[in-house]
């Protein structure tokens, strides 16, 4: 029971744009679980991730990997980023301009293995891009080179800081998709920050909702966003891009996470919380859902 | 061509190059050490080794001649120790020419290091590799540009050496005689001939360096684009 838990307790006062922010993060993870890291910018959440993987040590605190300590400051204790070996992906990506897009993902690997590193490439989809450097690339062709790279070392540990955000929504998925199989593989254990509620419903086991430095929430998704109240049938989730308001109602227009756009009504003490940015979900009862032959 | 042109300009490109080789050996480290260091009296080793750059040669020049004094403590040590003068000797003005030309190495390895951002290091080390691999195989690949205008201006400014050589070497035909201090001498003689091809190669060979420089520095901007 002890060992298939990973134990973070730290702590540390960081300096961002909005002043002083006492990050204090406190969690006990289940091995082999894919969590998300959810909150403002600002609030700490890639700097957790680089607590983890060891590039930042923190004031105090104690990280536990199984049976392995980690961190224990009071000991003296800290293992380095490469006796950790977790697969970092970097928000800028930190491909190596020197390396071509095949050597990035070589130079990963433990042991070279070329075969193991063609099936990477072509699952991600750049085996046409093979032979380039990274500042040939496109951002999204970026961001997939990094995601693969993160995989090719075989990470027990995946740290993911928001993997996905410069793709289109077709490529979100493929490698959402990607990050599961990836995650599933090996029993690893993946921390992803996302911003992205789609995202968080489709791969989280658990969401740790972060804010100023606090965890402010921890638990499945749908405990920690929906509060169990809704017993819909069919619900999406998206963000209020537009209110309109008509003669006797106001009109929504939600962008949901796959691109549709949905157009809801609605009266003026429903939209009194709402405002245009808002993360919302459409939910519709069950008497009520209107199935369409397409 | 007579014998003393070619000896004098043998023994210049010879410490030219020899002081190339050393200061990039320690160059190498040094510049790392620079960039990185978290060390709390780091700002002194800075200024100390941009010292030569601000320092009038004939200062530094002084100074190493008096270090090598057989009266203090290092030229007594090195005498008794080794038995080596080097005052007035090759080695001598080669020891001098590193200190002199430290800063050309070390700037431009610890600006190149420095502008590469953080997360090459550290994606890196995530993904197992020790500080040595990561040294050699991402960050000096990436930094060639200012690898090669380190070792072209270290090169092209020990070729123009002039006052530091002459406080501590002399003017020793054949031994630490270099181009720069022989036109000095061929203008007092009033050989203008041989000071002009002196002139000439200094000019020469200055100019393709930096050349050189300029233009790898063209074609590898593209990499800074990351």
């Amino acid at each position: 029971m002890e060992n298939n838990v990973i134990e973070i307790d730290v702590a540390k006062e960081l300096i961002s744009a909005n002043g002083r922010l006492n990050l204090h993060i406190r969690a006990t993870l289940n091995l082999g679980e894919l969590v998300v890291l959810f909150g403002d910018s600002g609030a700490g959440k890639t700097t957790l991730l680089r607590i983890i993987s060891g590039l930042t040590t923190p004031d105090e605190g104690f990280i536990k990997a199984g049976n392995t300590v980690w961190l224990d400051t009071k000991a003296k204790i800290n293992r380095t980023p490469q006796e950790r070996n977790t697969g970092f992906m970097f928000q800028d990506y930190a491909l190596f301009p020197n390396m071509t897009v095949f050597e990035n993902i070589t130079y990963a690997q433990k042991e070279k293995d070329r075969q193991r590193a063609n099936e990477l490439i072509e699952k991600f989809g750049l085996t046409e891009l093979t032979k380039q450097k990274p500042a040939k690339l496109s951002g999204g062709q970026k961001q997939r080179v990094a995601l693969a790279r993160a995989l090719a070392c075989e990470p027990r540990f995946l740290l993911l800081d928001e993997p996905l955000s410069a793709l289109d929504i077709k490529m979100r998925i493929i490698l959402q998709n990607e990050i599961l199989k990836a995650h599933n593989l090996n029993g690893t254990t993946t921390l992803m920050v996302s911003h992205d509620l789609t995202e968080v419903f489709r791969l989280a086991h658990q969401v740790m909702k972060i804010e100023n430095g606090q965890i402010t929430g921890f638990g499945e998704p749908d405990t920690l966003f929906l509060n169990n109240q809704i017993s819909g049938k069919v619900q999406i989730t998206g963000h209020i891009v537009k209110i309109e308001k008509q003669d006797t109602f106001y009109l929504l227009t939600v962008i949901t996470g796959m691109n549709q756009v949905i157009k809801i009504t609605a009266f003026q003490n429903d939209i009194e919380n709402l405002k245009e940015g808002d993360q919302v979900i459409v939910f519709s009862k069950a008497f009520n859902p209107i199935i369409m032959k397409l | 061509m007579d014998i003393a042109f070619i000896e004098t300009l043998w023994v210049t490109f010879k410490l030219a190059s020899l002081t190339t080789l050393i200061l990039l050996l320690l160059g190498l480290p040094f510049g790392y050490f620079l960039a990185y260091s978290q060390f709390r009296m780091k700002p002194v080793i800075e200024a100390l080794v941009s010292m030569p750059l601000v320092l009038p040669p004939s200062v530094l020049g002084y100074y190493i001649l008096v270090a090598y004094s057989p009266k203090y403590w290092f030229g007594e040590a090195l005498s008794r120790l080794f038995n080596v003068k080097l005052a007035f000797s090759f080695e001598g003005i080669l020891i001098a020419s590193v200190l002199f030309s430290l800063p050309f190495m070390v700037q431009p390895l610890q600006n190149g290091l420095r502008s590469l951002p953080d997360s090459l290091r550290e994606a890196s080390y995530t993904l197992g590799k020790s500080k040595t691999t990561t040294f050699f195989r991402v960050l000096l690949p990436n930094i060639k540009s200012s690898l090669i205008t380190a070792l072209a201006l270290t090169f092209a400014h020990s070729i123009g050496e002039f006052g530091v050589v002459l406080m501590v070497g002399g003017s020793i035909p054949g031994k630490t005689r270099v181009a720069s201090i022989a036109i000095y001498d061929e203008v007092q003689s009033l050989n203008f001939s041989i000071a002009n091809q002196y002139a000439l190669v200094l000019f020469s060979v200055s100019f393709i360096l930096l050349i050189l420089i300029y233009a790898i520095n063209k074609k590898h901007e593209a990499w800074r684009i990351m």
